[in-house]
């Protein structure tokens, strides 16, 4: 509900109990409880819905919220929200979601925008609840989104348009159709089988606490016993990009990687990368897995560059034999293909200069 | 006084988890009893002799002013599983239904689930809220509260993702960690539908919103015929006020549907004509379907059961005579029926059902007369509800939801008993 409304409605039982007369039926327990006052309300009141009522004013853009999740999120949710430990990923997974192990983040699975600004603002940081400022929370909003390629970089997060986003997987959820999985008649007593064959054992798998064993499946989100098979990531032809709208997108690299000089930072220098061999970066400590990708013979080439930068991970693990390589970059990839076409022009441009 | 030696469950010879067993010494007694079955008591030459307790005095009156089970009862805890989340406050535990008889929980091992750790609130200064789409706000405190007309009734709490490590196969071998993630309790407290009564609900508010005063905020959509039917504000679990980690002081209580929108610490209620797609009904508790596509609002608890005994923690000690027994429940009324199979599901016999049938409620049943052999058994129950539901084999659920919705594991449980007497859980095709 609205601020504005809220008042109004407070206004009016506050007049109505006034005058003495309640348009609606008798209290039966007529005394018991208190009219709360519009400020009591309001300070619990904290909630927002899909359509933005309760959105409190404030507004925020993704390079605020940058800011803000470096200082509070990155430690548990990652620098690229791709989840330290057993902490939710929130960034990338799209299309993921019929995978043996689906990525559901806020882009790739969360219906509705509000609920990030109410979730966050509810109940983050973990242990530190109901301490950021609104603003901080839009912004926090917005960077979320930004990264997952649901807004534009420049989006403002408001009271006004956090009711407007249109978040990609909406249109997937749909009302619960159960009663499922029953049969045709009446429940079978007799000969209902011919056979009995055991598919698993939960002490061949041993991980019940207190029965030993490391191995540390997924809650419902796969098991040891189960592993899809490494699907290769798809290449696609590189059609030309534009290095003016890819010097934007550069900038959910820039942290980590400069273009320009042959200085290494977080990630490698990514200066003359073209038609270098992968982890020949001179003076970085490369993963193995990216190791052995180089030591495969990958050279960086346009067409190998966009399918890294689409699914980094994936697509090192399909060169090496892996379902997802294990590299020392935390992004998860960049989702647009065209995005992906203007950062390569961009990287072609910028690279090279001497 | 003798040394006091903690058991680990009903059965007093064998404990599972194996491993703590042989940590509390007790390896020799243990393997004496698994490898000679139907030994369980050797005659003694000096007779049955006068122990302590037979010529001491006990504890004083005054000894447990809150008193506890007994120190051979140590082993019977809620356990967790720290693989599961990534921190303990936001995590869960289990209930020890391996120990458990007739339907009541005891208060002490209820499962816990929480988001942000165990909130310890000060019932002075905690209120109830009621505002949004009604006549007039109203602000409780927990003395209003009790000045209203209370109601009393049994009920199953089950989280939503009960099972949810089972999906793809058996992975944990204990029931206690396959399906402890319910427990069952008389509550008192009042009546939803009064306090919203009270409060005057317009005509167009469609939905509530309930929201818990811990750190996590915990707040969930209730649709507002749901409200009116039969939930309840508690205040009270088997007699005595909720426990610290069940939401002391004040909780919801929302019969059938899953456990997260229990709301626990309750401190709101805002009515509206909408949804409000929280991210506990959205980002989560929502059911990923192998297209892609997810089910919302998946609230029921679908009909369940499951053996409690024999389970991996309650082996088979001797040939001849053993109680086969388990509990039954159904989100949607009353358990009508249990059928147990001895066979891997060929061949099913009704059991027999013991003690009160309530509805959204455990049902104890018992398989009487079954006489073991020392042949391997492949065990399992399957439940039917007053709507005629029938508790589906797995492979039937995965034909329907795949492997990857996490919540709503209703599906039929498999003990394999060995002929040992050991049992573990197994997946049959």
């Amino acid at each position: 509900m609205s601020v504005l409304l809220k008042g109004f409605v407070a206004a009016l039982v506050l007049g109505v109990v006034c005058t003495g007369s309640l348009s609606a039926a008798e209290r039966a327990f007529e005394g018991i409880g208190r009219t709360p006052t519009p400020e009591e309300i309001k300070s619990w009141d904290i909630d927002v819905r899909p359509d933005g009522q309760g959105a409190p004013v404030g507004h925020g853009t993704s390079a605020e919220g940058e800011r803000v999740y470096l200082v509070k999120c990155a430690s548990c949710h990652g620098e690229f929200g791709e989840g330290a430990g057993r902490y939710p990923v929130l960034i990338g997974g799209h299309e993921t979601l019929k995978d043996m192990r689906p990525e559901k983040t806020v882009g790739s699975y969360w219906p509705y925008a509000s609920t990030v600004f109410d979730y966050i603002k509810r109940a983050m940081p973990f242990g530190d609840a109901q301490s950021l400022k609104d603003d901080e929370v839009y912004a926090l909003t917005a960077y979320l989104l930004f990264m997952n390629d649901v807004i534009d970089e420049d989006f403002e997060v408001t009271q006004d348009t956090i009711g407007t986003i249109k978040m990609p997987n909406e249109a997937n959820f749909f009302m619960d159709p159960r009663p499922d999985a029953q049969p045709d008649g009446p429940a079978c007593m007799k000969d209902c089988k011919d056979e009995i064959k055991v598919v698993g054992r939960a002490r061949v798998l041993d991980v019940t606490p207190e029965t030993g064993g490391d191995d540390k499946p997924d809650m419902g989100e796969g098991s040891a016993q189960t592993q899809a098979q490494a699907k290769p990531a798809e290449v696609a032809a590189v059609p030309a990009g534009d290095p003016a709208a890819g010097r934007s997108v550069f900038n959910k690299c820039k942290a980590c990687h400069v273009v320009d000089s042959p200085k290494n930072r977080v990630g490698p220098s990514l200066h003359g990368v073209f038609g270098r061999t992968a982890a020949e970066m001179e003076g970085f400590k490369y993963s193995a897995d990216m190791k052995a990708v180089g030591a495969a013979g990958l050279v960086w080439d346009e067409e190998n560059m966009a399918a890294f930068i689409a699914d980094p991970k994936g697509y090192l693990g399909s060169v090496i034999g892996k379902k997802k390589a294990s590299t020392r970059m935390a992004f998860g990839g960049i989702r647009k293909a065209e995005d992906v076409r203007d950062l390569i022009a961009y990287l072609k441009q910028e690279t090279t200069k001497q | 006084m003798t040394k006091k030696t903690s058991r680990t469950t009903p059965n007093n010879h064998v404990a599972l988890p194996r491993r703590q067993f042989l940590q509390a010494g007790l390896a020799g007694s243990a393997l004496a009893a698994t490898g000679s079955l139907g030994a369980a008591s050797v005659a003694r030459a000096d007779g049955l002799g006068i122990p302590d307790w037979s010529r001491q005095l006990g504890a004083t009156v005054d000894d447990a002013p809150y008193g506890k089970p007994s120190d051979f009862e140590s082993g019977v805890i809620r356990r967790s599983v720290e693989w599961l989340t990534a921190t303990r406050e936001s995590s869960i535990n289990f209930t020890p239904l391996y120990a458990l008889e007739g339907i009541i929980t005891p208060n002490g091992i209820c499962f816990e689930r929480h988001h942000a750790g165990a909130a310890e609130v000060d019932p002075e200064q905690h209120h109830l809220m009621i505002h949004g789409m009604v006549d007039r706000p109203l602000l409780f405190s927990m003395e209003d509260l009790l000045r209203l007309p209370r109601v009393s009734k049994f009920y199953f709490l089950e989280c939503a993702a009960n099972g949810g490590m089972e999906w793809r196969n058996a992975q944990l071998n204990g029931v206690q960690f396959t399906h402890g993630m319910i427990h069952c309790v008389q509550y008192t407290g009042v009546s939803l539908k009064l306090l919203l009564e009270e409060a005057g609900v317009k005509p167009k508010a469609k939905w509530l919103m309930v929201e818990g005063g811990d750190s996590a905020g915990m707040n969930r959509s209730i649709p507002m015929d749901k409200a009116l039917d039969d939930c309840m504000v508690a205040f009270a679990m088997n007699g005595e006020r909720l426990r610290v980690e069940q939401g002391y002081p004040l909780r919801l209580v929302v019969p059938g549907f899953e456990g997260n929108m229990w709301v626990k610490w309750l401190r709101r209620i805002e009515v509206g004509d909408e949804s409000w797609q929280a991210r506990e009904e959205t980002s989560k508790y929502t059911d990923l379907m192998p297209d892609g596509r997810a089910r919302r609002f998946t609230w029921e608890m679908d009909c369940k059961s499951v053996i409690t005994s024999p389970c991996p923690e309650n082996p088979l000690l001797a040939k001849g005579p053993n109680v086969i027994s388990g509990i039954a429940w159904s989100g949607r009324g009353t358990v009508k029926r249990v059928d147990v199979s001895l066979d891997g599901g060929k061949n099913w016999t009704e059991a027999r059902i013991e003690g009160p049938v309530m509805p959204k409620c455990l049902t104890r049943f018992y398989l009487d007369g079954w006489e073991w052999n020392g042949d391997p058994v492949y065990m399992q129950s399957r439940a039917i509800d007053e709507t005629g539901y029938v508790q589906p084999q797995m492979t039937e659920l995965q034909k329907v939801r795949g492997v990857n919705s996490i919540y709503h594991n209703n599906a039929i449980q498999t003990w394999h008993i060995t002929k040992t007497g050991e049992v573990e859980n197994v997946r049959l095709a």
